[in-house]
């Protein structure tokens, strides 16, 4: 014989509690959406200035006429962001394992990390990307690289200085126990970098990787400063040509939507790696 | 050559001006062309009655006092001697005193800095010319003629540039060329020059000044007078290639005078009569394509 489960009426009551209360959170949040989103509209839209605002920041034909010039200026964009990012990653990596290296002798290249991380977080980018562009071509060596690629130099040189820290404390957020663990099994100092250490730090620091990622999408456009037209610079020419700041909204819209799947497949990744940790 | 100072920022200035500038000029070449019909009877001119020579109230009677700056620069002048009829500044000076009815004798030169004959003030000349940008702001405090030219955008190439010595537009087709962002000189590639490889864009003239110094351009877009400063006294082994046909809404320079001074007036439609005879493009040609070596690209 099967007995069905009978909910006490004391449990049913406490589930339709529930229900209405779930109910009147989700008309209260619609509500009060709706309140502000029309106060803004109406405080926007009912501004003085709101027709000139919107003649020279949302006009439908300057942003149809600016659109195939600024996004074949993205697609620089894209492309150096990858460059610059696997480059700055790898270069971050490197860096910061080298800081995290013990004993005496291993001083030089301790220090060496170290100050190439003080330096180049220190200086402003552009200052960089001055130097890569428009001083080392004036060495006229043989064989310099064109600007583009002298430019995503220094951007991984820049953006290497802040993914090292990050990277580095990933790795000292391991507990020392873990590495006298690992240690205690015979591991070497390489195999418990390898594969105790680098796994769980990586993971730790996923979201504020992806922060310095996003940052490095909008920063690669500064090589425009050497001549390449990015998508901002492609904004600004046909802003200069009508006197209309469209292109510039057009640009940014554009930059938001390469910045959503990126955001979304960090959160996923880190979703996934807080379940897994959870469920251990 | 140009004033080591004032010109290049102005130029900079101009090209990124103000969309009030550009009207003041537009307003300006408009009226200039509403005025030709007027002075259309050609040689002789036909002239006011109160613009001769006896009724003009001049600073010295009889005489008119012109005035520019010391040093007076190539091409504008020639030698720093603006007595000698030679450069284009002075050539313009002479025919506008040749108008008004006075002979080459009867012209004074006098020393006035760029800053001092733009300032608010009593002005010891008639007229001065020493390529003055005609702008609003500078329209409250003194008088400006007509336009007596019309900026021209060149372009500069370093003399081991493949571009260097070259004559026609199609042959910088395949060059690699610069200019500074928002501005007509780039307005001038994209238009008349449509060359087959991307043009660069730069923050700053300086900055496109040092890609053409490193041979990272082959060539680079200045308005004229920029052109004739870079390339003699900030890049030495670079060289004016040509001068482009007019493009966009061009700066223009003016003479100056004295804020309401019963010259302008005369002064101005001498200047209209050279432009609708065809002298002001002659010394252009002459002191400017010739002597200068701002060949026309056509």
């Amino acid at each position: 014989m099967r007995t069905v489960h009978q909910p006490s009426p004391i449990a049913l009551e406490r589930a339709a509690y529930r229900r209405r209360q779930t109910v009147r959170s989700v008309l209260i949040a619609a509500a009060s959406t709706g309140v502000l989103g029309t106060l803004l509209v109406v405080a926007v839209t009912g501004a003085p200035g709101w027709q000139r605002v919107r003649q020279s920041f949302l006009d439908a034909g300057v942003a149809r006429a600016a659109l195939p010039e600024v996004a074949a200026g993205l697609w620089l964009n894209l492309r150096l962001l990858v460059f610059c990012a696997l480059g700055a990653l790898a270069v971050g990596l490197v860096v910061a394992t080298l800081r995290t290296l013990r004993g005496p002798v291993f001083f030089p290249v301790r220090a060496l990390a170290t100050g190439y991380t003080y330096t180049f977080r220190g200086l402003p980018l552009i200052i960089v990307l001055y130097v890569f562009t428009l001083g080392v071509p004036g060495l006229r060596l043989r064989g310099t690289p064109p600007v583009l690629v002298l430019g995503a130099i220094a951007l991984i040189l820049v953006y290497g200085g802040y993914i090292a820290e990050v990277f580095r404390a990933g790795i000292e957020s391991v507990h020392p126990s873990q590495l006298a663990a690992a240690r205690s099994l015979g591991l070497t100092y390489r195999q418990t970098m390898r594969f105790v250490v680098l796994p769980q730090a990586v993971r730790r620091v996923a979201p504020p990787l992806l922060n310095d990622i996003v940052a490095l999408q909008k920063d690669v456009g500064l090589v425009s400063l050497a001549g390449p037209i990015d998508a901002v610079r492609a904004a600004q020419i046909a802003t200069a040509e009508t006197f209309n700041y469209t292109p510039y909204i057009v640009a940014g819209v554009l930059f938001v939507l390469l910045a959503i799947p990126l955001v979304a497949v960090t959160d996923w990744v880190t979703l996934r790696a807080a379940r897994r940790q959870a469920a251990r | 050559m140009v004033r080591v100072g004032p010109v290049p920022m102005l130029s900079a200035m101009m090209s990124r001006s103000t969309s009030a500038a550009l009207a003041t000029v537009a307003v300006l070449v408009a009226s200039l062309a509403g005025c030709a019909p007027v002075e259309q009877p050609a040689p002789p001119p036909a002239r006011n009655d109160a613009c001769v020579k006896d009724k003009l109230k001049t600073k010295t009677p009889g005489k008119l006092t012109v005035a520019t700056d010391e040093p007076a620069y190539e091409p504008w002048f020639s030698e720093n001697l603006p007595a000698n009829g030679k450069g284009f500044e002075s050539a313009v000076a002479y025919e506008v005193a040749k108008q008004l009815g006075f002979a080459r004798i009867d012209v004074q030169w006098i020393r006035v800095r760029f800053e001092n004959a733009i300032a608010p003030g009593p002005k010891e000349f008639d007229f001065d010319i020493n390529q003055f940008s005609i702008t609003e702001e500078r329209q409250k405090v003194v008088d400006f003629s007509a336009p007596y030219y019309l900026v021209r955008q060149a372009v500069i190439a370093r003399k081991d540039s493949p571009i260097a010595g070259k004559t026609r537009l199609a042959d910088l087709k395949g060059a690699k060329l610069g200019a500074q962002v928002g501005t007509t000189s780039y307005q001038a590639i994209t238009d008349i020059i449509q060359p087959t490889t991307k043009p660069l864009v730069y923050n700053t003239n300086d900055d496109a000044k040092k890609a053409l110094q490193n041979g990272q351009l082959d060539g680079l877009v200045v308005d004229l007078p920029t052109a004739f400063y870079i390339t003699s006294s900030e890049i030495k082994d670079a060289v004016v290639v040509g001068q482009l046909p007019q493009v966009g809404l061009p700066e223009a320079f003016g003479l100056v005078l004295d804020k309401d001074s019963p010259l302008t007036g005369c002064v101005s439609m001498a200047v209209n009569a050279l432009r609708d005879n065809g002298t002001l493009a002659e010394l252009e040609k002459t002191w400017l394509a010739e002597v200068a070596g701002a060949t026309e690209l056509t």
